[in-house]
């Protein structure tokens, strides 16, 4: 089945490689080639290390791809824009400023008077259920709460595109379902196209619209699956397990 | 408080050096009055320079105190406003990293002390050439510690910033700026507390005031407790510079400081 909508973002045979300090030529992204959707969540799954955060770098901007093209809306990607926000793995909030400077960052720079980007930064700020911790520091809160941070400030800029690079990948088990439920419910209330990378197949098919499965390096697509079960979606519905089961015999045929 | 309940051991500790003083000179007479006058007698001479004498030196300990400082300071700031931003901007543009870097590693291991007969060619042994060791003293550790600083800016960072399409310059004043802030505060401590030692020691070489002439005049004189109340003003002074820009960085930095508590 054909996914709905029109092409937001779309790469070309994108590839990457990066010279080793022996000067041999390692190749971490294969022939990738995709299209991502208006307001689709794509979830890109594949195991550790196989590129994907040098996939989404190629997306955003950060980095310029050996092979290929990306393009967004019909215009090629060559620098970072706000129209593509990230998410990081790692924390990666300014731990100088509160969450209220952090979030109201991107406005900032771009020179958006103090109380219109006081009033966006609040609204995300509410979105992602930190009021009352606008102005407490990074280092006050904990792991979940400064992802939510980063989901706001991400959202902040107003982008088309969201990518997120397995940004709840270093929290605890219970944290992170959390945080997965706390991302839809965000999602569908500020409904954005997100590119959302993880290695956790829960967590793919709990936010998926469509998962994209690479394998290792160098990444290369290997299927892809619409993920066509009602939200919020249950982690032991019998079709979740199902598809669960699909996808793990796919990458693993021993299983 | 911890602090507050152990603050007798600091004052043993000061205690028993005075004691051991008034034991070695005035009791058990070990050491000969010339060599180490005992603190009473100290504490005469510095009442004496205090109040304004002016043997056996030609000035009181406040002119004295007036010129180092004067010398000190004005070397510092110099100092701190230009190496500041120029290890900012080596940390920051390749191109003034590569420019600039090897004339400054061949310039750092120099001893400030070493460019005093120079300065003394140049200068003569009135404030010209002081001004300029210190400047270069204080200068090199304001470098050193700032492109440290700026170059802690994480990789992640810097892509958030540019994924907000911050320019260049944007991410150094809101990014890398605040990175480097507590090694920048860093720099300027340390290069105050060099700066202050190096002045002493010019002085002792080459003055005709200052609190190292001051000691340098009292040892040719065989005044041994006035070399004492000399170490001991340097001593305090240095001390007090230090608890003073402390008093000034965290007073700036005063959001910074509360926000752990």
């Amino acid at each position: 089945m054909e996914p709905a909508g029109n092409i937001i973002l779309r790469c070309e045979h994108l590839s990457r490689s990066f010279t080793t300090p022996s000067g041999t030529d390692y190749r971490v992204l294969g022939d990738v080639s995709f299209d991502v959707r208006e307001n689709e969540f794509l979830v890109l799954f594949g195991p550790g290390q196989c590129g994907k955060t040098t996939l989404l770098n190629l997306l955003a901007g950060l980095d310029q791809p050996t092979g290929g093209f990306v393009e967004m809306q019909g215009e090629p990607v060559h620098a970072p824009s706000p129209s593509r926000g990230v998410v990081y793995q790692t924390t990666s909030l300014f731990p100088w400023l509160t969450v209220m400077g952090n979030v109201e960052f991107g406005p900032a720079s771009r020179g958006i008077p103090k109380a219109e980007r006081r009033k966006q930064a609040q609204y995300f700020i509410d979105l992602v259920g930190l009021k009352g911790f606008e102005k407490s520091y990074p280092n006050q809160l904990s792991g979940g709460m400064q992802q939510r941070a980063g989901i706001a400030r991400a959202y902040c800029s107003d982008p088309s595109v969201l990518l997120m690079d397995e940004p709840f990948g270093h929290l605890d088990a219970q944290t992170r379902y959390m945080m997965e439920q706390e991302l839809e419910r965000i999602w569908r209330a500020e409904k954005r196209t997100v590119l959302f990378v993880t290695n956790n197949i829960e967590e793919a098919l709990y936010l998926a619209d469509r998962i994209i499965l690479l394998t290792n390096c160098p990444s290369v697509i290997c299927k892809e699956y619409m993920v066509n079960l009602p939200r919020p979606r249950n982690y032991v519905d019998p079709a979740f397990l199902q598809l669960r089961k699909e996808i793990t015999r796919e990458m693993d045929p021993t299983q | 408080m911890k602090r507050k309940k152990y603050l007798w051991l600091s004052i043993v500790s000061v205690l028993c050096v005075l004691v051991l003083w008034e034991l070695v000179t005035d009791v058990l007479r070990l050491m000969p009055s010339y060599m180490l006058p005992s603190p009473l007698e100290v504490c005469k001479a510095f009442a004496y320079k205090v109040s304004g004498g002016v043997n056996p030196d030609g000035a009181s300990l406040w002119t004295h105190i007036a010129t180092s400082l004067k010398i000190a300071l004005g070397g510092y700031l110099a100092g701190v406003v230009i190496g500041v931003p120029l290890g900012i901007a080596m940390a920051w543009y390749k191109k003034v990293d590569l420019f600039v870097k090897p004339l400054f590693d061949l310039l750092r291991p120099i001893p400030p002390l070493a460019w005093i007969p120079l300065m003394i060619l140049w200068f003569g042994i009135g404030y010209g050439a002081k001004v300029v060791i210190i400047f270069i003293s204080s200068m090199i550790a304001c470098v050193v510690n700032s492109y440290a600083g700026i170059k802690q800016t994480r990789q992640v960072h810097i892509w958030v910033a540019k994924t907000f399409a911050a320019t260049n310059l944007q991410i150094l004043f809101r990014v890398a700026l605040p990175t480097a802030r507590p090694m920048i505060l860093t720099g300027l401590k340390t290069s105050l507390g060099s700066a202050w030692m190096a002045l002493v020691a010019a002085e002792l070489l080459a003055s005709t005031s200052g609190l190292g002439y001051m000691i340098q005049m009292a040892r040719q004189m065989g005044r041994a407790d006035i070399i004492v109340v000399g170490m001991i003003v340097i001593g305090l002074i240095g001390a007090a510079l230090s608890s003073l820009l402390d008093l000034l960085t965290s007073r700036i930095g005063g959001k910074k400081t509360k926000r752990r508590g």
